[in-house]
């Protein structure tokens, strides 16, 4: 961050945005904290992204497969039981 | 379905974070009203509708409290989101340092709601929209786990 820029700044908030980062980190999943470890701020946003679209994909992947599994379900299946149950308790 | 609203209504001092079998309850509720009503749609377009129940329960467990749900529950256009007046309702920030707002552009665009706001404020909204896309996405695992066995 260039100097000019950071003279604005109070230091109070660059403290409280390293800390953001800092907890951002730690939500990484393990195989991604350790490429990071020593990351500047901008290789940690990178990380970040690349995490969430990853999670994002994976929300796609399963909602085909449970479209897949819901297709060979009645609403008799032990599977729709499954369901009932757990809405029940 | 019935929103549920998210928990400490009004009261700052509890936890923000939504719990999980609130989480829980309101996907699995969506699933079944799905597999009543999407009975003889293509797996495509029941996919589709799986996937917006997916962020859709996810928004509202996290309720009005964070700008992520928020945005996320005005883009899938919600009915039943309530037009409350927000006491942290993000302003649109004015432009601050142009190197601030570079830096994050990828970020703004992943997370819901992210254009609209500072980066501190980015940052936090990250955190918790990673929280909650992760329990999400192992709710969604773990409903899969239990049909397939």
């Amino acid at each position: 961050m260039p100097i000019e820029m950071s003279s604005r700044r109070s230091r109070i908030t660059d403290e409280e945005i390293n800390e953001l980062i800092s907890k951002l980190q730690s939500l990484l999943p393990e195989s991604r904290r350790r490429s990071t470890s020593r990351a500047s701020a901008s290789k940690l946003l990178k990380e970040t992204c690349s995490y969430i679209r990853s999670l994002h994909r994976e929300v796609d992947d399963l909602s085909d497969r449970l479209s897949d599994l819901m297709s060979t379900m009645d609403s008799n299946s032990p599977q729709a039981e499954i369901i009932r149950s757990i809405l029940r308790s | 379905m019935e929103p549920k609203s998210c928990s400490g209504d009004g009261n700052p001092s509890r936890n923000l974070h939504p719990s999980k079998p609130l989480m829980a309850a309101n996907f699995l509720r969506c699933l079944s009203r799905i597999q009543q009503t999407a009975t003889n749609s293509s797996v495509g377009s029941r996919s589709r509708r799986i996937r917006r129940a997916a962020y859709a329960s996810m928004a509202y467990s996290a309720g009005h409290r964070r700008a992520w749900s928020w945005a996320l529950l005005r883009k899938l256009r919600c009915r039943r989101v309530r037009p409350v007046i927000l006491p942290r309702r993000p302003r649109i920030a004015r432009p601050q340092v142009v190197i601030e707002i570079d830096r994050a552009e990828v970020l703004r665009k992943l997370v819901p709601g992210g254009t609209g706001m500072d980066y501190c404020r980015l940052l936090e909204e990250t955190a918790d929209y990673i929280r909650c896309l992760a329990t999400q996405v192992r709710l969604m695992q773990t409903v899969t786990d239990s049909i397939s066995s």
